[in-house]
């Protein structure tokens, strides 16, 4: 056998379209269907009727009397009904309307005259050589001038007025109006000569007008409406069924009537009635006639519903498909993997399988699959022999015989193993970074286990969100996969170049812990910090040697460096009080590298947070490679897991609270703003408040009262943070960018501040008051929103009333927000995903299109890009001479 | 300077020796204006080490072949749309004004609208006019679309005697440079009845024909809405002031946008002049201006949210709406809708009209796009999927026994 997949032999090179014709669809059925029955009394399929076994087979044993194969390798087969007097197509009234309007009532010709009819043509082909995009404005053009000639250029007869009441019936307007039943529509089709058809923009070779008016219809075969046997033992029929012998009735109860020569209004209705049906069944949501109904009162699905939509054939079934081999269960948090690894639960790895191809060097492994078996982990699930035939070994009793008849070119599909390629998603899949390729770890348990430097990129977090593994089957999706999925390649996100890959939360915290000027360590936790990690070299000497042995933490991190890395940088904390401009920093604020050295400085979120570019971190995964940061991540990450470990980090009740002078102070500030709001009403109550430049007088009061208000309560939190200790947990997580910001800190300690709805203090509810608790045309702060209490303090429940207001408007928001973006970003995707860049850097569309004759102007990947530049020379010198200067 | 290594250190050279054509002028400038800042602590080594790594650097920063650089720009523009708001802002330092921003911006811009739900313009002005203050106020003047409405006080239909008297505003004719003839003159221009001063501020138009109460509304309507100065489309028009590269100037910021008119204002500089209205760029400036007028719209979007996302994303986006030659949505009406793959296009949005259409002109799909590649389980042409090789399958099965396969191109 080749190595080559059969598949790669037969590429579709093109679909085209086209619409059936009566003949077609008579040479393509197997058989006639009269008869609205489905089944007899012992529940056999009647010949003629729409179950009719030359259909198709889909019970399981029988074979199909058409291509005798069983009901796994028929394809079906379709039948046709014809119908007592011809309907039209509703996917097609409106190319009718076009054409009638087009043509002569009389002899059928498009209403151009023959010169017109040559030019145009001429034109036509011209355009669809050159300009293929501009040919529906031509067509569009003979549309609008067929519609309005008033007498036929060929025959001279006068023309009449054709008018569409939707959905399906036409009119003729002369001196009365008259109804033009199919029949005559159909005639007229016919007559359209096929150049003249085509200046409709309609190809007659593959849909020729009278098509359009259908005489035949095909039905469909039954692998296409399968029925479904309710519990009960009740058969339930497709949608399609049901239409399908709906029509059917419609056609033969029309085609007696016409036999008996019954009275034109009997027949008439009858048409009308199969037209009905027949339209249903195309499409059951055409606007004007009520849908058809299951007797259940549900409208029915039928062709036009099973393409269309979100779960319809196209969104649904093709464009994204259901697979084996996949996973998905709730996710926690494991900071002892490595972030390109995920731990799978045993029980799951029991349940997916990877094809292993046997071989004289893994016979015997392959051989241990097989004998542990279906249960026993790691074991084999199915064996495939070179034939092709598979053996479950679930119903294999003696597996050890089967063990030992493996021979090279079997397929043993063998339980998930340590260090089996899977992919790994969260929805929603915002980014290429939503699926990335681990690296299996089998756990105990029976959830996912990632490493949480990895949750950035997924937007993941274990309030009960799960995730979703693929196991990918074939050596080209594994190899891909390693290469270009793995998560060390998407530490750089393509979207700012710059790490989206991170520290967060506790590792900031742990790296300021650590490196900061006072943490001593002793021998004993030196090694229990590099304990956790894999380094194997030599203590360096410690920074104090009497009365014991110390070292810094900034010596352990340098254990990590690279030998000839060197950075000036600023830090996080680096603000306020702690403010440094060089590295002359007596705060220990300014973070200095020479040499692999770490000098001074504390890491914090600007050097290790996830999302930061032009950091320590980004340069080192730019300058050392993905499998150096990934090494980083794995080791001293975890050694500041480790050290906030031992050291105990929390945050309590203690840490918002302030002395009774600064609440005394905070009191004052609020009670001067409250004051100066009084002011700012009595001037507008006496009509002394100057309006601002575009303003009414309320809008004034308003913004001024806000921005007084907003001002005392920054006021109240600078007097709250400066009574804060600077070792105060709370304010470490603020100041090192760990979590929180200090505007948190001042509502939990001083004061919530002004609540807002839309953007307004809060103003609706009773007539002139936000609550009954006010009086009417109160505009004092305490009445419109303004909360006083702080989190610690607790609010009074008029309070938390408006904090809940406010509060509420922010989850709409994200709502609201949610659906738009998911929108905007469908279309995005759909309208550039055809974009890719060519061998000499242009920015090319499939069919040739340049986008861009040089991709993003200067034909740098953004991802590989220093935070957007081609290249940080400051930085590239900084590398080369930092540590000398 | 070059104390330490004695000889004088020629970096130009050393860098245009080394990098020549391998780098691109404007870094090869930089970092030769870098370099000369930091002579004093480099020799000839050094130098060269630090070209060469430039060099290195760069060359490994270019974009892989098949790359599929507009799903990525696609994701880098979506998906920071999850973190924006959807709340209006009021334009930066003038507080009367609101602006979109935030993700219905966006959705705006990426639609192609017509106009925008809050235009906006910021006119510059020439050397004669921007270090002025009233000078500034006198071109502002004459951009501000100015009605009767806006300096009268008081318009009041007299049925009676047939004629309506409008009252003005002395403060708001002031502010808005009118004069009471100025009025007059327009409303005399519109000739429907004889106008008199009645007072300084009293403005009489008795009405030629006699009429009933719909009649003298009407007319009275008229006169409300006449247009007494500026530029229809601007409602207002505010000074700021900003530094730029001339130092300290003003500029006016308007309410509403007409940039063909704005544009022939004496005192306006043409040349700086912008509004955030795309379509009329594009009518105005033409399609390389409106390509440019996305790119800086997105960015100020994206930038005003604290979000950070590359250019190159946005100058993708900007060229597919514009690479044809007009401004085409992003969208069904445009874009997508233009697609040559009619189930690329079934597969986007109202599946069952592409299809009906497509089998009408009996329609081919080539299958070349990346949506119709997995509608029928191809393997997509972007990325490790655009390698082909040519081989001939069947040739060399053929030949597997007697030796190598041929390849064939």
């Amino acid at each position: 056998m080749s190595y080559l997949p059969q598949s790669t032999l037969k590429v579709l090179e093109k679909i085209k379209f086209g619409v059936l014709s009566p003949d077609e669809i008579r040479k393509m059925s197997r058989v006639q269907i009269i008869t609205a029955e489905t089944y007899d009394e012992d529940g056999m399929p009647i010949q003629g009727g729409v179950m009719d076994p030359r259909l198709g087979v889909i019970e399981p044993g029988r074979r199909c009397p058409v291509c005798g194969n069983t009901m796994h390798g028929c394809p079906g087969h379709f039948g046709h009904i014809e119908l007592a007097k011809p309907v039209i197509h509703i996917g097609y009234v409106k190319q009718i309307y076009d054409l009638l309007r087009g043509t002569c009532w009389k002899c059928s010709r498009i209403l151009l005259s023959e010169d017109q009819i040559k030019e145009y043509l001429s034109l036509m082909e011209r355009l669809e050589r050159l300009f293929p995009n501009l040919k529906p404005r031509l067509i569009e053009h003979i549309r609008q001038k067929t519609a309005k000639v008033q007498e036929c250029p060929h025959c001279g007869a006068k023309q009449k007025k054709i008018k569409l009441d939707k959905p399906t019936n036409f009119y003729e307007k002369d001196k009365g109006v008259r109804k033009l039943s199919p029949d005559e529509i159909r005639a007229r089709l016919t007559h359209i000569p096929d150049d003249d058809v085509r200046l409709f923009g309609i190809d007659p070779k593959e849909a020729r007008p009278e098509w359009f008016v259908l005489t035949v219809i095909p039905v469909p075969p039954a692998q296409v409406r399968p029925s479904i046997m309710l519990e009960t033992g009740v058969r339930s029929e497709d949608d399609l069924t049901h239409k399908l012998v709906d029509i059917i009735r419609a056609n033969n109860r029309l085609k007696e009537s016409m036999d008996a020569a019954a009275p034109p209004i009997v027949i008439d209705d009858l048409w009308e009635l199969l037209q009905y049906h027949v339209t249903t069944y195309i499409n059951n949501e055409v606007p004007g006639i009520p849908p058809a109904r299951h007797r259940t009162g549900r409208a029915l699905k039928t062709l036009a519903q099973r393409l269309k939509g979100k779960e319809g054939r196209f969104r649904g079934n093709l464009s994204g498909k259901r697979v084996d081999f996949s996973a998905r269960t709730v996710i926690s948090p494991d900071p002892n993997i490595s972030i390109n690894e995920v731990g799978v639960p045993e029980e799951m790895a029991k349940l997916l399988t990877v094809p292993m191809r046997v071989t004289p060097w893994n016979i015997e492994e392959a051989r241990k699959y097989v004998m542990n078996g279906p249960y026993k982990w790691p074991g084999a699930n199915y064996i495939i022999r070179p034939d092709g035939r598979r053996t479950d070994l679930r119903f294999f009793k003696d597996r050890k015989a089967l063990a030992s008849s493996l021979t090279p070119g079997y397929i043993v599909e063998r339980h998930l193993i340590d260090g089996d390629i899977v992919l790994f998603n969260r929805q929603p899949s915002l980014h290429r970074m939503s699926i990335m390729a681990h690296k299996v770890r089998v756990l105990p348990g029976k959830t996912f286990r990632l490493n949480l430097l990895v949750c950035p990129p997924y937007n993941a977090d274990f309030d009960g969100d799960e995730m979703n593994l693929h196991v990918v089957q074939t050596e080209e999706a594994r190899a891909e996969a390693l290469e270009l999925m793995l998560v060390q390649e998407h530490i750089l996100s393509p979207r700012y170049g710059g790490p989206i890959i991170g520290g967060l939360q506790d590792y900031i915290s742990g790296a300021y812990l650590l490196t900061t000027k006072s943490t001593l360590l002793t021998e004993e936790e030196v090694m229990d910090l590099l304990s956790v990690t894999d380094y194997k070299g030599e203590l360096p000497e410690p920074a104090i040697t009497k009365p014991v042995k110390m070292w810094t933490g900034k010596q352990l991190v340098s254990l990590f460096l690279p030998p000839n890395f060197n950075l000036r940088a600023k830090t996080s904390v680096n603000a306020g009080r702690l403010k440094c401009e060089d590295e002359d920093c007596f705060n220990d604020t300014y973070l200095v590298i020479k040499k692999g050295k770490l000098l001074a400085g504390v890491l914090d979120k600007k050097s290790i947070g996830a999302q930061q570019p032009e950091s320590f971190y980004h340069w080192i995964v730019k300058e050392y490679g993905v499998d150096y940061a990934r090494f980083l991540t794995d080791n001293m990450f975890r050694m500041f897991i480790r050290y906030i470990e031992k050291h105990g980090f929390t945050m309590s009740l203690d840490d918002v609270e302030i002395p009774p002078e600064a609440e005394e102070r905070i009191r004052e500030i609020l009670k001067e703003a409250e004051e100066d709001v009084a002011q700012l009403i009595e001037a507008y109550r006496k009509g002394e408040l100057e309006p601002l430049p575009g303003m009414t007088p309320e809008e004034t009061l308003e913004t001024k009262i806000m921005e007084r208000l907003s001002r005392a309560r920054d006021q109240a939190g600078e007097v709250a943070a400066e009574y804060l200790d600077i070792f105060n947990n709370a304010l470490i997580m603020a100041r090192t960018g760990a979590r929180g910001n200090i505007l948190n800190l001042t509502q939990m300690s001083a004061a919530l501040g002004q609540q807002s709805v839309r953007g307004e203090r809060i103003n609706r509810g009773y007539r002139g008051r936000p609550l009954p608790h006010f009086k009417p045309g109160d505009l004092m702060p305490a009445a419109r929103g303004f909360v006083y209490s702080s989190f610690r303090t607790g609010l009074s429940p008029v309070e938390l009333f408006f904090h809940a207001a406010g509060g509420r408007e922010g989850l709409v928001d994200t709502a609201v927000r949610t659906s738009q973006s998911g929108y905007m970003q469908r279309r995005l995707i759909n309208a550039l995903m055809d974009i890719r860049v060519e061998y000499d850097g242009k920015a090319t569309l499939p069919d040739g299109t340049v986008v861009q004759f040089s991709y993003g102007e200067d034909q740098v990947d953004p991802a590989r890009s220093d935070h957007g530049k081609p290249v940080n020379v400051d930085r590239i010198i900084e590398r080369v001479i930092g540590h000398e200067l | 300077m070059g104390k330490k290594t004695g000889s004088k250190l020629d970096v130009e050279k050393i860098v245009r020796d080394r990098a020549g054509g391998r780098l691109p002028e404007r870094i090869v400038q930089e970092l030769v204006e870098k370099l000369e800042e930091y002579k004093s602590k480099l020799d000839r080594k050094k130098v060269e080490e630090i070209v060469d790594l430039t060099v290195r650097e760069y060359e490994s920063r270019l974009v892989d072949p098949g790359e599929p650089v507009g799903i990525v720009a696609a994701q880098s523009i979506g998906e920071p749309g999850t973190q924006m708001t959807l709340r209006t802002f009021h334009y930066a330092g003038v507080r009367e004004l609101n602006v979109t921003l935030g993700l219905p911006r966006l959705i705006e811009i990426v639609d192609a609208r017509k106009t925008p739900s809050t235009p906006m313009m910021e006119v510059y002005l020439d050397e004669k006019h921007r270090h002025d203050k009233e000078k500034a106020m006198e071109v502002a003047k004459k951009i501000e679309h100015t009605r009767i409405e806006n300096v009268a006080s008081e318009i009041i239909a007299d049925l009676y005697t047939n004629s309506i008297r409008v009252v003005l505003d002395p403060e708001m004719l002031e502010d808005k440079g009118v004069t009471t003839q100025d009025v007059v003159n327009v409303i005399k221009k519109m000739n429907i009845g004889n106008v008199s001063v009645e007072d300084e501020y009293i403005i009489v138009v008795e009405l030629k024909e006699e009429g009933d109460l719909s009649y003298i509304t009407r007319k009275k309507e008229r006169i409300t809405n006449a247009k007494l100065k500026g530029i229809s489309g601007i409602k207002r028009a505010i000074i700021q002031t900003r530094q730029t590269e001339n130092g300290e100037e003003y500029v006016i910021i308007t309410d509403g946008s007409n940039l063909a008119q704005v544009l022939k204002v004496k005192g306006v500089d043409p040349t700086r002049t912008t509004t955030n209205n795309i379509s009329e760029i594009e009518n105005v400036l033409g399609i390389e201006a409106a390509r440019q007028a996305i790119v800086n719209e997105i960015m100020n979007v994206l930038q005003n949210q604290g979000l950070d996302v590359d250019i190159r994303h946005v100058y993708l986006v900007a060229d597919i709406m514009t690479h044809t030659g007009r401004v085409r949505q992003i969208g069904r009406h445009g874009v997508t809708g233009e697609k040559e793959s009619v189930l690329a296009r079934a597969a986007f949005e109202m599946t069952t009209k592409h299809l009906f259409d497509a089998s009408v002109e009996g329609r081919e799909d080539l299958l070349k796009g990346v949506t119709e590649n997995v509608i029928v389980g191809q393997i997509v042409p972007v990325g490790t999927g655009m390698v082909d090789v040519y081989v001939d399958a069947r040739g060399m099965m053929r030949n597997q026994s007697s030796g190598s396969g041929e390849g064939e191109a």
